[in-house]
């Protein structure tokens, strides 16, 4: 009989790993990403002309990160591996992708989703002028591409990548004007006991933070973003308010901004797996069992895409999903052991419910935006303009909102601006759960002229 | 305007040519259009809603933010296509299209 066709979506820390585990039992997955190279956003590899030490690229990840690209490419033959290749939907058991302008549709029999997770984010006033940026976009401007996204930079948000990527700049020579941190001490305070499950980890942020004071970096907590300045040519400065209630403002030409991350869960979606609101996350994420089998019986998630435990996490998560996907076509191999790997597992999720905890994404603030913010990056719509559609409305769930407002239709698929409006749905009495979640729709990402979306006269591949 | 992107590390690489809304302008090898474009102007294009220039913002291919147009009336995503030598780039639309707009 011929190997069942297995499929991973995703060549970042979760599907690699995956890759590896289904090659090393004779299988030969086919793997497909969007990245010209594999690694996913972690362990991205700049192009080759800009290739650079591993240390001075991934710091102290440096060895996990040449790990996972030796590790990977020592697979070339085993694996079907399509670099440059968008799946940009997805039906029953057939996935559509696109590499260029060239068309495919692709089957599978099993299929582990490692697809990762964008910057989670909350509008700022402001927040459209050039020169704003996610903390990861401006963590790839720089290891990718050896440039700043300006000098000097105000960064804010919440979250270890909020220090890292401060620090990051700071260090490659650009300036950084202030980093303001919206959550409190005393939130970390509260996630210590949860935190201390990695106590590695907990030193690292700790002594980023130092070293940021050592640069005379000021690092403000507990901080709440009025304003990024500017006029029509980007960006000019921060306005905050400090936790003492005084009004503050910072200079600057570029602004990098995040709230940890959000999973990347649109083929999930569409493949009719079952979600649950996380609340520790604030954020609705696939239904797994431990192995990350969904509800689905031929669909496995892996990694960040599936729930935010880290690079790590990802690692073990790909070799779990493997695991599963091994043991339902029973050809999980003799002494595989996967209690160990399942118990580590359950540290690196303590550890990602206490930077959930730590970090907390700033609801609230959400809750009270100013009316003339931007919600809808992609058709410019303000958050007076969707509070008057609710109202008007009655609209008390999201996708009958994004229906009426538009808010979450636009191009980014409301991958920036569903955190913020699910809470702006949620205002009130509704807890944000209540609001239901976004429903992605095919494509998810938008096909450039030439590519056709329709299937039906598209080859099915070999 | 001038760049907005700062250079910190390998400017020493060979040079690509490109075009931008008419003017010759040079990047380096390695560079997405987008680092091309916004090392040397402030934005890559209008947004089509009237609220001013855009310049990216995620530069993973998510946010869609970066879309801009070729001569030749082709469109493509500045932050995950590399400049090649040669590419003729616009910051505007050719002729009177826009895409996609909220009235459509
Ligand atoms: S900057 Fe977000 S898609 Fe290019």
């Amino acid at each position: 009989m011929a190997d069942p066709r297995i499929v991973i979506v995703g060549a970042g820390p979760a599907g690699c790993r995956a890759a590896e585990c289904l090659a090393a039992a004779g299988i030969r997955p086919l793997v497909l990403d969007e990245a010209p190279a594999s690694g996913g956003q972690i362990y991205r590899r700049p192009p080759p002309a800009l290739d650079r030490p591993a240390r001075s690229l991934y710091g102290a990840d440096a060895a996990k990160a040449e790990a996972l690209h030796r590790s990977f490419d020592a697979l070339a033959k085993r694996v079907d591996y399509r670099p440059a290749t968008t799946v940009w939907g997805l039906d029953g058991d057939r996935l559509f992708v696109r590499r260029g302008s060239e068309a495919a549709v692709v089957g599978f029999d099993r299929l582990i989703l490692a697809t990762g997770a964008t910057d989670r984010v909350m509008p700022v006033r402001g927040w459209t002028r050039p020169g704003v940026y996610t903390l990861g976009g401006a963590q790839i401007a720089l290891k990718a591409q050896g440039v700043a996204i300006g000098s000097p930079v105000v960064f804010i948000g919440a979250g270890p990548l909020l220090v890292l990527v401060a620090w990051q700049y700071a260090k490659a020579g650009a300036k950084v004007a202030a980093v303001l941190d919206t959550s409190r001490l005393a939130d970390q305070c509260a996630a210590l006991p949860l935190l201390a499950a990695r106590p590695g980890m907990l030193a690292r942020g700790a002594g980023l933070r130092l070293a940021l004071k050592r640069m005379q970096v000021s690092v403000h907590q507990g901080v709440s973003p009025l304003e990024i300045t500017g006029d029509a040519g980007g960006v000019g400065g921060v306005a905050w308010r400090a936790p003492d209630g005084s009004l503050r403002d910072v200079a600057a030409n570029a602004v990098a901004l995040g709230w940890h991350l959000r999973s990347e869960t649109q083929l999930a979606e569409l493949a009719g797996c079952d979600f649950d609101f996380d609340p520790v996350w604030r954020q609705w994420t696939p239904r797994t069992d431990r192995f990350g089998r969904s509800s689905r019986g031929d669909v496995y998630l892996a990694g960040d895409g599936m729930k935010i435990l880290g690079a790590d996490g990802a690692e073990l998560a790909g070799r779990l999903a493997a695991t599963a996907v091994l043991e339902d076509i029973g050809r999980l191999p003799q002494g595989a052991r996967p209690d160990r790997l399942e118990r580590r597992q359950k540290r690196f999720a303590r550890f990602s419910r206490g930077l959930a905890r730590a970090f907390p994404f700033p609801a609230e603030a959400c809750r009270s935006l100013a009316d003339d913010a931007l919600l809808c990056r992609c058709e410019a719509i303000t958050v007076g303009e969707y509070r008057a559609t609710l109202q008007r409305t009655g609209a008390s769930e999201l996708n009958r909102a994004k229906a009426l407002s538009r808010v979450g239709m636009g191009r980014c698929q409301g991958r920036y601006c569903g955190a913020a409006a699910a809470e702006i749905v949620a205002s009130g009495e509704t807890p944000v759960a209540g609001a239901g979640r976004l429903r992605p729709q095919a494509p998810i990402k938008p096909l450039p002229a030439g590519v056709r979306a329709g299937a039906g006269d598209q080859a099915e591949e070999a | 305007m001038k760049g907005r992107m700062v250079r910190l590390a390998g400017g020493d690489r060979p040079a690509v040519g490109f075009r931008l809304d008419g003017r010759s302008l040079e990047a380096r090898a390695g560079d997405t259009v987008l680092t091309a474009v916004l090392t040397q102007v402030g934005s890559l294009r209008l947004s089509e809603f009237g609220d001013g220039p855009r310049a990216g913002f995620c530069l993973m291919a998510a946010c869609q933010d970066c879309w801009m147009w070729t001569e030749d009336g082709g469109r493509l995503r500045a932050c995950d296509t590399p400049v090649s030598e040669g590419m003729a780039l616009r910051t505007t639309p050719p002729g009177d299209e826009t895409w996609p707009t909220r009235a459509s």
